[in-house]
């Protein structure tokens, strides 16, 4: 691919969430395409261009670890809003954020490691001014020199994510040996379709020695 | 405000004698441990509510440091107060529809409250005011060397019940470290500050924040706990000059030397060094504490 780039990223917890397991969230095994353009939007984007995902390669072994944390069940009907409150004051209110809480568990990855391989393509929102060679350039001397827009993150914030660009002379990571041969990892998110609504998609991963071939978006299921 | 222009990382060493740091939920409030190494373990958000009960406290009276996730307080009362200052009616777990109005409101809720212009806050409920994310990121804080929680049985002279009366008196359990010294990475963008407002004021009370945190959060079960070096690693370029992994790498922290075989028992058993000579060009490092 003529504008492809290589990104190693890797953190001690990642956290990836299942959909159909997110009150209690249990990871994915392995990180999404979606977390994956995520990771390279924080490194640099502009509405010209999308990020597609075209390979995942993951280096460590898959490894799951529990953490239950107290957490904010946020959601309470307004009518407890006091009428008595002057407009633009913020003034304590008091109540008991203490019984409107949860305690969740989350099941985690522990010590990950992958190899993003992707390009980008521009989006109707291109001009004139936006070539390929600039917005490569701009992610790759960004990559290089470890400058992001904000701190890229293993699938929640808790969870940051060390990164180097990979040059395109440069060898890639070794896998590990654990994770030779095939591996189905059944349905996974793709992506979100926020065009059509925020529409989920999804894709058969299959891992062959570790390495994840991500079709198009356009050939994910919704 | 001017926002701030400069990206920062942090490292926040500190240390707990006899206290229990941040109990696990999960194990029956046993201090959290690593299952794979048995290091100690500190949650981001523990620290973050730290944070917040700090400026709480330093800045009860000044207008634009309220806290937005206060203990006893609703989120939805505060939202409403975002709609009431602004007179907008507020539609159900929608944002309005109208989008410079939905950003007048996240707008306001960032300038008044210190914690959602910092940490970001997702105001998407019943009474919405959108979504924020804060230039200030925190990782888990782990214990340097494993920690080996003890639990401590303690009786108490009174009962609670009166059908317990002969019984006289009641064992409880405390779960404690004896000693254990954490470190923190923390991250501050100058992109997102950007967006939210966050100023350097806010970033120097950040810093007091850590610094001072625990000397207010005094508590039976917290032991002896005080922050011990906040290094602080500011990056020219609001973009960065460097990678974070490689700024962390150069803080070190090792025991002191012939005492490796010994349970470290205070902050003087270990040594911190920090390469400031070795640093990438573009960052210089500010030893707060």
């Amino acid at each position: 691919m003529s504008f492809g780039v290589r990104l190693h990223i890797w953190g001690e917890r990642a956290c990836f969430t299942r959909p159909e397991m997110k009150v209690e969230r249990v990871s994915y095994d392995v990180i999404t395409p979606s977390a994956a353009r995520g990771i390279l939007e924080a490194i640099h984007w502009k509405p010209a261009i999308r990020w597609c995902v075209d390979r995942i390669h993951v280096l460590k072994p898959i490894r799951f670890e529990s953490i239950r944390r107290n957490e904010v069940a946020g959601k309470l009907p307004a009518g407890t809003v006091s009428k008595a409150m002057k407009a633009g004051r913020v003034d304590d209110v008091h109540y008991f954020v203490d019984q409107n809480r949860q305690q969740r568990a989350a099941t985690i990855l522990r010590d990950v490691g992958y190899v993003i391989e992707a390009h980008f393509e521009f989006t109707p929102r291109a001009d004139d001014s936006d070539t390929p060679g600039k917005h490569l350039d701009i992610f790759n001397r960004r990559a290089r020199q470890g400058q992001c827009f904000h701190m890229p993150c293993l699938g929640t914030r808790e969870f940051p994510a060390a990164f180097e660009l990979i040059e395109a002379e440069s060898d890639m990571p070794t896998i590990d040996e654990q994770l030779h041969g095939e591996r189905d990892l059944g349905f996974m998110l793709h992506d979100i379709d926020f065009a059509n609504g925020k529409t989920p998609r999804f894709f058969r991963a299959r891992m062959q020695d570790g390495v994840i071939e991500v079709p198009p978006f356009t050939e994910a299921l919704a | 405000m001017t926002a701030i222009a400069n990206r920062y990382e942090f490292v926040l060493l500190f240390d707990v004698t006899n206290g229990n740091p941040n109990g696990d939920p999960d194990a029956g409030n046993l201090p959290r441990l690593d299952p794979e190494t048995n290091q100690g373990l500190v949650t981001d958000v523990c620290l973050k509510r730290k944070i917040r009960n700090y400026v709480a406290l330093e800045k009860e009276e000044d207008a634009g440091y309220a806290i937005y996730m206060q203990e006893k307080s609703v989120l939805n009362n505060q939202h409403k107060k975002a709609y009431d200052a602004l007179e907008i009616k507020p539609e159900p777990k929608k944002l309005p529809k109208d989008e410079a109005k939905a950003r007048e409101l996240t707008t306001w809720m960032c300038q008044n409250f210190f914690d959602v212009r910092t940490f970001g806050a997702v105001m998407t409920t019943e009474v919405n005011s959108g979504q924020v994310r804060g230039p200030v990121q925190m990782a888990f804080a782990s214990s340097i060397d494993p920690v080996v929680p003890m639990e401590v049985s303690i009786t108490r002279m009174a009962v609670t019940n009166e059908r317990d009366l002969e019984k006289e008196r009641t064992m409880g359990r405390k779960h404690i470290i004896p000693y254990g010294l954490y470190r923190a990475h923390g991250y501050v963008s100058a992109k997102l500050a950007e967006r939210t407002g966050f100023a350097e004021d806010d970033l120097e009370l950040l810093w007091r924040a850590l610094i001072n945190m625990f000397e207010h959060d005094r508590s039976a079960a917290r032991g002896e706990m005080s922050a011990r070096k906040l290094i602080v690693f500011k990056h020219d370029h609001p973009m960065g000059n460097a990678p974070a992994h490689v700024l962390f790498d150069s803080v070190k922290v090792a025991r002191v030397e012939g005492e490796a075989d010994t349970p470290a028992r205070h902050y003087s058993d270990y040594r911190v060094t920090v390469d400031a000579e070795g640093l990438p060009a573009g960052v210089s490092v500010d030893e707060r504490l």
